[in-house]
């Protein structure tokens, strides 16, 4: 294996190498030609393009859900390629946290059942997921919440409740799919902004969003069109301040 | 290629599998109720009926065990040219003479008597009644009790008085006994002296009016001839208690200590016999609702069916979420199968309540002993499972199959 690890040995949080996906049809579709790059961990970048470049997919082909037609991919440092079905799915329970612009909650359980269920295929034994789930709770902001059930909260409350789920296992790497998609600026940003305490705190995300402005308030940005990556835009200052907004554009 | 551990899917606990199974029924708990509503009706009706059955017929047992198993009756049948067979006078005494006998009474039918509420009663209105003369331990031994009024003594045996069986007290309409009430019998008024409760073992009591033979002979001419002096009439049926032991050996010698001279024309049994044939009859008889409780069954299993695939297609984005959650397609399945299992023994154990239920209450109606077969409960809450498990696989073979970006995607 030719994995790049850094300074202190540690392997990258993602690895992608020459990833292709082409959906079988007449005629097919090349959903992704070629992606390579790098997340190192602590990271928090920015993956926008266009609706119908390739994100959703590039995001289910990073998170497993998905076997890419072609290419490498690591996460922390395990090759996804070599292993079965049962072995991702273990991968996913321990390693990777999601994030959907729909949230995906159940609307019959409380806030707090809801983030526990981020542990239940990890094998974590329901109290100590109870327990867990109500300090992520806490870290979004939402103790006071958390025995409401979704259907009485705010989009804005929602999202952050799926964020605390994505969260509650401390992946090595969440993946966000257009996390602000279905709330109004306001509540967006405020998700954007609990996205990047979270990431001071250590956490490493990778948000794909169509939304240029959004994009730009993050320390990095990978550019997709067509299913290639067209520019890594890594600002000034990766790890360092400023880099939240561009010169020009309004916070 | 060795796995690491923290590549080894965790194995759902008893009780998380219990809480990801139950999720969806309490999601809808409407839509699970009814949909587990055929099987309920299904157990219902089969624990019912098994139930009902092996209750009543533990009645039957009881009153069966209650009344005793030694009593034998003989009866006069027909004798070979056709005519009414005669039993002779002595008969009741040579039988009460055998060494496992305990006790002989009789009655002997008065020919072409009727009995009537009033002379005005057009005589073909007879309700199929007849008039026996009884001896005085007839109640006793042939186990009925006395309803109203009292049973004959010496005194009123020799007098027009009649006390009237369950069925013949009914058909006269005489619901209780008061001073001076009288019957028409054969011509004449009869006081009633009292009734009586039915004979189970004993039915032909039930509908007869019952004279003493010293008042049979003297008002109804039911007489014979004994040593050239005229007596009391002919027994045309003897009920024998033995020893319970000796049931045997008394039945296959008391056709030919009755009548010596014709022990053909005696009709021997044993009543508890044929009421026990009865009983074990009863069991088997109610086939017609079985066979509809399993239809009920089968209906409910295309209900948890039909429901469990509708819920799979609603339920695509939990399933993909569940997937990114890290859940295996195993786990998938299984949570699906969990759950129409769980359904189905939800009505399973709902319609056996429900059917011991109905049992209980219609048992201690009748009096009856309350019996719910294991078969009947066991079966009920087994069914279930199975029915779940059959009609749960195909949905959720369906729900591991999906792919968890197509099921992502759908929402
Ligand atoms: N299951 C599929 N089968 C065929 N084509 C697909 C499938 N999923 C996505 N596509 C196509 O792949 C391309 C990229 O889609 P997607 O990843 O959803 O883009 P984005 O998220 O950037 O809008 C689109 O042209 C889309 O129509
Ligand atoms: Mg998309």
């Amino acid at each position: 294996m030719n994995t790049t690890h850094d300074q202190h040995g540690q392997a990258p949080a993602l690895e992608l190498e020459g990833v292709t996906k082409i959906y079988g049809g007449q005629p097919p579709v090349p959903a992704l030609r070629g992606v390579s790059f790098t997340v190192r961990h602590g990271e928090l970048v920015a993956i926008v393009g266009p609706s119908g470049s390739g994100k959703t997919t590039l995001l289910h082909v990073m998170g497993t859900l998905e076997r890419p037609t072609d290419g490498l991919i690591r996460i922390d440092g395990v090759d996804a390629a070599g292993l079965g079905d049962r072995q991702l799915a273990a991968l996913r329970a321990r390693s990777i946290g999601f994030i959907f612009q729909q949230f995906f909650l159940a609307e019959h359980s409380t806030a707090l059942e809801n983030v526990a269920n981020g542990l239940l295929y990890a094998g974590v034994e329901v109290g100590e997921r109870r327990r867990r789930a109500a300090d992520a709770l806490d870290r979004v902001g939402l103790a006071h919440r958390s025995d409401f059930r979704p259907t009485k909260m705010s989009g804005g409350e929602r999202q952050r409740v799926a964020i605390a789920r994505a969260l509650v296992g401390r992946p090595a790497i969440v993946l966000a799919d257009e996390p602000t998609g279905n709330l109004d600026s306001t509540t967006g940003a405020s998700i954007l902004e609990l996205l990047r305490e979270l990431n001071a705190d250590g956490a490493t995300i990778i948000m794909i969003t169509h939304d240029g402005d959004l994009a730009a308030r993050l320390p990095r940005q990978l550019h997709v069109l067509d299913g290639r990556i067209i520019s890594d835009d890594s600002g000034a200052s990766f790890a360092g301040s400023g880099a939240y907004s561009r010169p020009g554009k309004a916070e | 290629m060795r796995i690491p551990s923290h590549l080894v899917p965790a194995r759902l606990r008893a009780g998380d599998q219990a809480r990801v199974a139950s999720a969806g029924l309490r999601a809808r708990p409407l839509r699970a109720g009814l949909s587990a509503l055929g099987i309920a009706i299904g157990t219902t009706a089969i624990v019912a009926v098994l139930g009902l059955s092996s209750s009543s017929q533990a009645g039957l047992l009881a009153e069966i065990d209650r009344l005793g198993t030694n009593l034998l009756t003989a009866k006069t049948g027909q004798s070979f040219t056709q005519e009414e067979a005669v039993m002779p006078v002595a008969a009741p005494a040579r039988v009460s003479r055998l060494g496992s006998v305990e006790e002989v009474a009789h009655t002997g039918t008065v020919s072409d008597a009727k009995v009537y509420r009033s002379p005005l009663i057009p005589p073909i209105n007879t309700n199929g009644l007849k008039v026996q003369a009884a001896s005085l331990n007839l109640p006793r031994v042939a186990g009925a009790g006395v309803a109203h009024g009292r049973w004959l003594n010496e005194a009123t045996a020799t007098q027009p008085a009649v006390v009237l069986g369950a069925a013949a007290a009914e058909r006269l309409g005489i619901s209780r006994v008061h001073p001076g009430q009288r019957v028409w019998l054969d011509g004449q008024w009869f006081y009633v002296a009292g009734t009586l409760t039915p004979a189970t073992l004993a039915p032909d009591i039930d509908t007869s009016a019952l004279v003493g033979y010293p008042a049979a002979r003297r008002y109804l001419g039911h007489t014979s001839m004994a040593r050239g002096k005229l007596a009391d009439g002919p027994p045309s049926t003897l009920y024998v208690r033995s020893k319970t032991d000796a049931v045997g050996e008394v039945q296959s010698v008391l056709a030919q200590t009755a009548n010596p001279e014709a022990p053909n024309e005696v009709d021997v049994s044993q009543p508890s016999d044929a009421l026990t044939a009865r009983a074990a009859a009863k069991g088997a008889f109610n086939s017609l609702f079985l066979g509809l409780g399993v239809v009920a069954l089968l209906v409910g299993a295309v209900g948890v069916a039909n429901i469990m695939i509708i819920s799979v297609l609603e339920r695509r984005s939990e399933i993909g979420l569940r997937r990114a959650l890290g859940a295996t397609r195993g786990q998938i399945r299984t949570q699906f199968l969990s759950e129409a299992i769980m359904l189905a023994v939800l009505g399973g154990v709902a319609g056996v309540a429900a059917g011991a239920v109905a049992t209980a209450v219609y048992a201690s109606v009748k009096g009856w002993a309350v019996v719910v077969p294991a078969e009947a409960w066991v079966g009920g809450v087994g069914s279930a499972v199975v029915i779940g498990a059959v009609a749960g696989l195909m949905p959720a073979l369906r729900a591991a199959r999906l792919s968890p970006t197509e099921a992502l995607r759908a929402a």
